[in-house]
C-alpha cells in the first residue's frame, strides 16, 4: 500500500511546494522538480504487485474507494513516466533558462507526473478520473506558458474542451459501470457480471473519452495545435504520457470491451493511423511533423487493441514513449539553436549538431520501425496481432487495422526520411550549435532504450510481464520492411506537398463549422432570450405595475362632480347588491 | 449543548448590535470578534454519532425546543443534524471571512463614487423611482460606514444560520425574511452604480417568493395543524392534494431564492451591483437557503407533491445548467459572468435532488458547500480585480498573469474548481447529481444525465474562456496595486484549502449527511 499511493503523492508534494516558491526561486524550483521526478522514478522502480482499497466515500448506495491496483503493466508504466519526467524536468532547466515563469512551469510539470502516475496505479474509477482530468488541466496551463505565443492561450483552450467533449462520454461510461456493480473498485467492475448491452454502452462512452485524451479521430485535432507548448512538455504530455494514458486505461479495463465497441476502435485506429501519417507527410514546422506521427502512432496502439492484443499495444506504448520523447527533445535542441520550428529554415545541421542528429536518426528510425531499433519489434508485434486476430472484434477489424497498419509503416518511413533531410542534411541554410549538457544528456540516454528496447521481446521475464507471446521471425517480416524501404525512397527523393495533407483534410474547419460556431450562435441568441425575453418578463411585470399605479391613482384624481356621482353609483350599487343577497 | 445552538444565533445577534451602535472602527472590530465566536462556537454542534433507531426521519444531534407564542401554538424549535451543520460552518466562516476583509477595506457606499448626489440635491432633478432609496441617500454619509455593513452582515448571519437550524416551519419562514432587508440595504447603499436598480429587483423578486412561501407554509400548518418539521416530516398527515399544492409553492418559492432557471434573472443584476462581499455572502450561502429549504421542507413534508413534480423540477434543473452555460459563454462582464455560472451549478444541486434518491440529495448537498466555497473565492477575486483595474468588462481586461502572477493563478485555480475538476470540491456535486440521474434509469433521466454531462463542458467552455480573456494575453490597462494585501491573502487562503480539502476528502461533508439523506429517502419513499 504505502509505496503505491507515494507514488503519485511524491509529485504530488513537490507540485504543491513548488506553486508555493516565488517566482525568483529558480533553483528551489529545479532542485524540488527534479527531485520529485527522480523519487517518483526510484518508487517506480520499487514497485511490487499490490491490490489494496479502503472506502473513500460512500454516496448513496455507490461506494468509492481509494486504493491502488498494481500489476506489472502498471508498474513498466510508472516507469517510463518517470523515466521522461525526470528527463523532461532537467532538460527545462536549460530550456527555460530565460523564463520568468519557471518555478509554476516546474511545477505544473510535477502535478502532471503525479496525476499521469495516479492513473497508472489506480485502483478506483473515480481516482482514475481525478488523475485523468488534472493531467488534463496541466495540459491546458503548460500549453498557455508561452507568452510570447500569441496563439498558446487558443490552443490550450481547445485542447482542454476537446479532451472535455470526450470525457462527458468517459464519466457517463464510468458511471455506468459504478451504477452496475455498486461501486467503483475496478477489481469489483471487473468481477461484475453486466449484460451485454451494459458493457456495450459503457465501452463506447468510455471509448469517446479514450478518443479525446488519446488525439484518435474525430477528437484528435487539438493536439497539433498543442505544439504551442514549450517542447519538453510536448515530449512528456504530449507524446510519450497523456496521450497514451486513453490507450492505457483501455488495456485496464480490457475484459469490459464487447465486441462492437473493439469494432468501432478498430475503424477509429485504422482511420486515425493513416490521417495522422497522411498529415505528418506535408507539414513544415518540425513539431507539429512529430504530433501528426504521434496521433498516427497512438493510432497503432489502439488497432492493437481492437485485434484483441493489449500486449502489443502496452509494447508499443514504451517503445514510442522512449523514441517520441528522444524525438521531442532532440527537436527542442534543434528548436534551441536555430531558434525556428520550420524546416524550411533549417537543414544541414549535421555538421553543428552530430549528438544531436544521431539521436535524432536512432529516434526516427525507431519511429519508422527500422530493426533492431525499438519500433520495428512493437510494431511488427502489432501488425502480427492484426493478421492473426484473436480478440472479440469481428473478423474484418483485423484485415482493416492491417491494411491501415502496413500502409501506415511507408507513410511513416516517408515523412521520418523527409524530416531527417530537411533539418539535419542537405544544404545549410542556418547555423547551430550542440545544445548546452542538461538538455544534450538527456537526449543522449534516451537513444538507448530507443534503439535497444525492442529487444525486451527475447527477454522470457519482460514477455511475461505483459502478456507478450514471442517474436516469431516468418517472411512476413520482409513485407513491412519492404514497405519501410519504399517509403524511405520516396521520401528521400521528395514529393509534392499535398494541399490536403498539409490542412489534415480540413478537419479543423469542419469541426469548427459543427461545434464551435452552432455553439456560439446558441450562447449569443440565448443570452438575447434571457436578457430580452426572460428577463424583459420580469422587467415588464414591474413596469406595468407601475403605470397601472399611475393610471389607479390618476383615476382618484378627479372633479367633484365625477367624483359624487361615482360615490352614489357605487352606493346604489351596494344596495342592490344588499337587497338580491 | 443545547445553549449552543441558542449561542450561535444570539452571538452574531448581539454583535451586530454592538457594530451598530459602536463608534466606527470598534463596532468593526466588535462585530467581526463576534463573527469569529459563532463561528467558533458552531463548529463543536458536530456529534459523531447517530440514532438509528428513532422514529422520526429527522433525528437532530441537539434540539432546543420552546414555547414562543402559545397562544398561536409558535414553537422556538431549533436543531442541527448532517445536513445542516455543513451549511451552518459555512456560513459561519464566509461571514467571518466577509467581516475580516472589511475591516481591511470597507467599500465606500455607492453615493460617494456616483453622481447621483448632485442631481438629487438640485430641484426637478433626474426623477428616481426608488423614493425609499432616495432617502436613504440623504442619510448616507452617517450610514454607510464599515461598522453598519459589518452590523448588516451579522443580522443576514442570523437568518441564515437561524433557517438552517429551524425546525418549526413558521420559525424557519420567519428567519427567511430576516435575510431579506439587510440585503437590500447592503446592494443599496455600498453597490455599483446602478445599484437601486439591482436592489429594488432582489428585493421585490425575492419578496413575491416569499409570498408563495408564506401561503405553502400555512398550507401546512393548517392541513396538518402542526408546524413542527421533524412530524411533518415523511408527510404522513397530509393528502395527496395538499402535499401537490404545498410542495408546488414551496418549490416555486425556493426556485426564487437558489435561483432556478427560469426565475433567476434578479441574481446576476443583485451580483453585478453589490459590493464583494455582497456578492460572497449572496452566492456563497444565501443561495443555499434556497436549495436547504427544499430538501428540509419540500421534500420532506410534502413527499408525495415532490414525486409528483421531479421530472419537472429535473427538466428545469438541466435546462438551467444548459442555459446558464450558454449564456456566460456570451457573457461581456467578469461578475455578470460569475452570477450566471451560479444559475448552472444551482442547476446541478437541484438535479439532484430532483431525483430524490441518497445519492442525488447527498450530491446536492454537497455541490451546494461547495460551490459556496468556491463561488464566494471567484466573487472575492472578481471584486480584486474590479477594484484594481476599475474595470469588469472583460474586453478591458487581459494579462492578468504579467502584472499579478498570484492573482491570476488564484483566479486560474478558482475557475478550475469551478469548472468541477476531479480532485477539487467542484466535482463530486456536479459528478453524482449526473451518476444519480443516470441511476435513475429510464428515458427521461437518461437524458438529463446525458445533457446535464454535456453542461459539464460547456462549464469548462466559459470559465477557459474567462480565463483566456483575463490572464491571457498581453497586459491591459494598469493594473493598481499588482500585488495582493495580507488581509486578502488571508481571507481567501482558507477557501482555496477548502476547496482542495473536501475535494480530496469529501467524506467530510458526506459523510454525516449519508444517514439523515438516507432516512428521509427512505421517508419519502421514492
Amino acid at each position: 500500500m504505502i509505496p503505491g499511493v507515494l507514488l503519485p503523492a511524491v509529485p504530488f508534494a513537490a507540485a504543491l511546494v513548488g506553486l508555493l516558491l516565488p517566482l525568483g526561486a529558480r533553483k528551489a524550483a529545479a532542485t524540488v522538480g527534479v527531485t520529485g521526478a527522480a523519487a517518483a522514478l526510484v518508487i517506480a522502480v520499487l514497485l511490487d504487485k499490490t491490490e489494496s482499497s479502503r472506502e473513500w466515500v460512500r454516496i448513496g448506495d455507490l461506494t468509492v474507494t481509494f486504493g491502488v491496483r498494481i500489476d506489472q503493466p502498471a508498474a513498466l508504466v510508472a516507469i517510463a513516466v518517470g523515466v521522461v519526467a525526470l528527463a523532461v524536468q532537467v532538460y527545462s532547466i536549460t530550456y527555460l533558462a530565460d523564463d520568468e515563469r519557471y518555478p509554476p512551469y516546474a511545477a505544473q510539470v510535477s502535478l502532471f507526473t503525479a496525476a499521469m502516475l495516479l492513473v497508472v496505479v489506480a485502483g478506483d474509477l473515480i481516482m482514475l478520473l481525478v488523475g485523468w482530468e488534472v493531467m488534463g488541466i496541466c495540459s491546458y496551463l503548460l500549453i498557455a506558458h508561452n507568452r510570447h505565443l500569441p496563439e498558446a492561450p487558443g490552443a490550450a483552450v481547445k485542447a482542454f474542451i476537446l479532451t472535455r467533449v470526450g470525457d462527458v462520454g468517459f464519466l457517463l461510461g464510468i458511471a455506468v459501470l459504478g451504477i452496475g456493480a455498486g461501486t467503483f473498485r475496478i477489481a469489483d467492475v471487473l468481477a461484475h457480471d453486466y449484460s451485454a448491452t451494459t458493457l456495450t454502452v459503457a465501452g463506447l462512452l468510455l471509448l469517446a473519452g479514450v478518443a479525446g485524451k488519446s488525439a484518435q479521430f474525430p477528437l484528435h485535432t487539438w493536439l497539433p495545435d498543442a505544439m504551442a507548448g514549450p517542447t519538453p512538455v510536448s515530449a512528456l504530455i504530449h507524446a510519450a504520457t497523456m496521450v497514451a494514458a486513453g490507450i492505457y486505461v483501455v488495456t485496464r479495463l480490457y475484459p469490459l470491451f464487447t465486441g462492437t465497441a473493439l469494432a468501432v476502435l478498430g475503424v477509429m485506429a485504422a482511420i486515425t493511423i493513416l490521417l495522422g501519417a497522411l498529415a505528418a507527410t506535408a507539414q513544415d514546422d518540425i513539431k507539429r511533423v512529430l504530433a501528426w506521427s504521434t496521433v498516427s502512432q497512438i493510432g497503432y496502439m489502439a488497432g492493437a487493441l481492437a485485434v484483441g492484443s493489449t500486449a502489443a499495444a502496452l509494447f508499443h506504448l514504451l517503445t514510442h514513449a522512449a523514441f517520441k520523447a528522444l524525438l521531442f527533445l532532440a527537436a527542442g535542441c534543434v528548436i534551441h539553436a536555430v531558434d525556428s520550428n520550420l524546416m524550411s529554415r533549417m537543414g544541414g545541421l549535421r555538421r553543428d549538431m552530430p549528438v544531436t542528429f544521431w539521436s535524432f536518426a536512432i529516434g526516427l528510425g525507431a519511429l519508422a520501425g527500422l530493426p533492431p531499433l525499438a519500433g520495428f519489434w512493437s510494431k511488427e508485434g502489432i501488425i502480427n496481432a492484426a493478421h492473426h486476430p484473436h480478440g472479440a472484434a469481428p473478423e474484418w477489424v483485423g484485415w482493416l487495422v492491417w491494411l491501415a497498419a502496413l500502409a501506415g509503416v511507408a507513410i511513416t518511413a516517408l515523412y521520418a526520411t523527409r524530416l531527417l533531410k530537411g533539418t539535419f542534411l542537405g544544404e545549410a541554410k542556418t547555423h547551430g550549435h550542440e545544445a548546452p549538457p542538461l538538455m544534450r544528456w538527456p537526449v543522449a540516454l534516451l537513444t538507448i532504450p530507443s534503439a535497444l528496447l525492442g529487444l525486451a521481446i527475447f527477454w522470457p521475464a519482460f514477455r511475461e510481464a505483459i502478456g507478450l507471446e514471442e517474436a516469431h521471425i516468418d517472411a512476413w517480416v520482409l513485407l513491412p520492411v519492404a514497405l519501410l524501404a519504399a517509403g524511405a525512397v520516396l521520401g528521400w527523393r521528395g514529393v509534392p506537398t499535398v494541399p490536403a495533407f498539409a490542412r489534415a483534410f480540413w478537419l479543423d474547419e469542419v469541426q469548427h463549422f459543427l461545434l464551435v460556431r452552432p455553439v456560439r450562435f446558441a450562447a449569443r441568441g440565448l443570452r438575447l432570450a434571457d436578457e430580452a425575453g426572460v428577463d424583459g418578463a420580469v422587467e415588464g411585470t414591474g413596469r406595468a405595475a407601475v403605470r397601472l399605479g399611475q393610471q389607479v391613482a390618476s383615476a382618484h384624481r378627479t372633479g367633484l362632480p365625477r367624483a359624487a356621482t361615482a360615490v352614489l353609483a357605487a352606493a346604489v350599487l351596494l344596495a342592490a347588491l344588499g337587497v338580491i343577497l | 449543548m443545547r445553549w449552543l445552538l441558542v449561542a450561535v444565533l444570539a452571538v452574531p445577534a448581539a454583535g451586530a448590535l454592538l457594530a451598530a451602535f459602536l463608534p466606527s472602527r470598534a463596532g468593526q472590530v466588535a462585530g467581526t470578534v463576534a463573527a469569529a465566536v459563532t463561528l467558533a462556537l458552531s463548529v463543536p454542534l458536530y456529534r459523531d454519532s447517530w440514532f438509528s433507531y428513532g422514529p422520526a426521519a429527522v433525528r437532530p444531534w441537539h434540539e432546543v425546543d420552546l414555547t414562543w407564542v402559545p397562544g398561536l401554538d409558535l414553537r422556538f424549535h431549533l436543531g442541527v443534524d448532517g445536513v445542516s451543520y455543513p451549511l451552518v460552518v459555512l456560513t459561519g466562516l464566509l461571514t467571518l471571512l466577509c467581516c475580516a476583509y472589511t475591516l481591511w477595506r470597507a467599500p465606500a457606499p455607492g453615493l460617494s463614487r456616483s453622481r447621483s448626489l448632485r442631481s438629487l440635491a438640485a430641484p426637478g432633478g433626474r426623477r428616481d423611482p426608488a423614493s425609499s432609496l432616495r432617502s436613504l441617500d440623504r442619510i448616507l454619509p452617517a450610514l454607510g460606514r464599515g461598522h453598519t455593513l459589518v452590523a448588516l452582515l451579522l443580522v443576514i448571519e442570523v437568518g441564515i444560520l437561524g433557517t438552517f437550524l429551524a425546525l418549526d416551519l413558521v420559525l424557519f419562514f420567519v428567519f427567511f425574511e430576516v435575510v431579506l432587508l439587510p440585503m437590500y440595504a447592503v446592494i443599496a447603499v455600498w453597490g455599483g452604480d446602478d445599484r437601486a436598480h439591482a436592489a429594488r429587483k432582489f428585493v421585490l423578486y425575492t419578496l413575491f417568493g416569499s409570498v408563495l412561501l408564506l401561503v405553502g407554509v400555512f398550507t401546512v400548518v393548517v392541513s396538518a395543524g402542526t408546524a413542527d418539521i421533524v412530524a411533518l416530516t415523511g408527510g404522513g398527515e397530509l393528502s395527496r392534494g395538499t402535499q401537490i399544492a404545498a410542495f408546488v409553492l414551496l418549490a416555486i418559492a425556493f426556485a426564487v431564492k437558489s435561483p432556478l432557471w427560469p426565475l433567476h434573472t434578479w441574481l446576476p443584476d443583485a451580483h453585478t451591483q453589490a459590493p464583494t462581499v455582497g456578492s460572497v455572502i449572496l452566492a456563497g450561502v444565501l443561495l443555499k437557503m434556497g436549495t436547504y429549504g427544499l430538501i428540509r421542507v419540500g421534500v420532506g413534508v410534502a413527499p408525495e407533491g415532490a414525486r409528483w413534480a421531479a421530472p419537472v423540477l429535473g427538466i428545469l434543473a438541466v435546462a438551467a445548467i444548459v442555459a446558464g452555460s450558454l449564456v456566460c459563454l456570451a457573457q461581456t462582464e467578469i461578475k455578470r459572468l460569475i452570477a450566471y455560472s451560479s444559475v448552472g451549478h444551482m442547476g446541478f444541486v437541484l438535479l439532484g435532488i430532483a431525483t430524490l434518491t441518497t445519492t442525488g440529495i447527498q450530491a446536492a448537498l454537497i455541490g451546494n458547500v461547495a460551490h459556496g466555497v468556491i463561488t464566494g473565492l471567484l466573487f472575492f477575486l472578481a471584486g480584486a480585480i474590479k477594484e484594481r483595474a476599475h474595470t469588469g468588462e472583460l474586453a478591458q481586461l487581459g494579462g492578468l498573469r504579467e502584472q499579478s502572477p498570484w492573482l491570476a493563478g488564484l483566479l486560474a485555480f478558482a475557475a478550475i474548481a469551478s469548472l468541477g475538476l476531479p480532485g477539487l470540491a467542484g466535482f463530486w456535486g456536479e459528478a453524482f447529481a449526473v451518476v444519480a440521474s443516470l441511476d435513475k434509469g429510464g428515458p427521461l433521466w437518461t437524458t438529463l444525465a446525458a445533457v446535464a454531462a454535456v453542461g459539464g463542458a460547456l462549464t469548462a467552455a466559459y470559465f477557459l474562456r474567462l480565463l483566456r480573456r483575463v490572464t491571457h494575453g498581453p497586459a491591459v490597462g494598469v493594473l493598481d496595486p499588482p500585488g495582493l494585501a495580507r488581509a486578502e491573502v488571508a481571507a481567501w487562503a482558507p477557501l482555496v484549502l477548502l476547496a482542495l480539502v473536501v475535494g480530496l476528502l469529501p467524506a467530510l461533508v458526506l459523510g454525516m449527511a449519508g444517514d439523515p439523506v438516507g432516512a428521509l429517502v427512505e421517508a419519502v419513499g421514492s
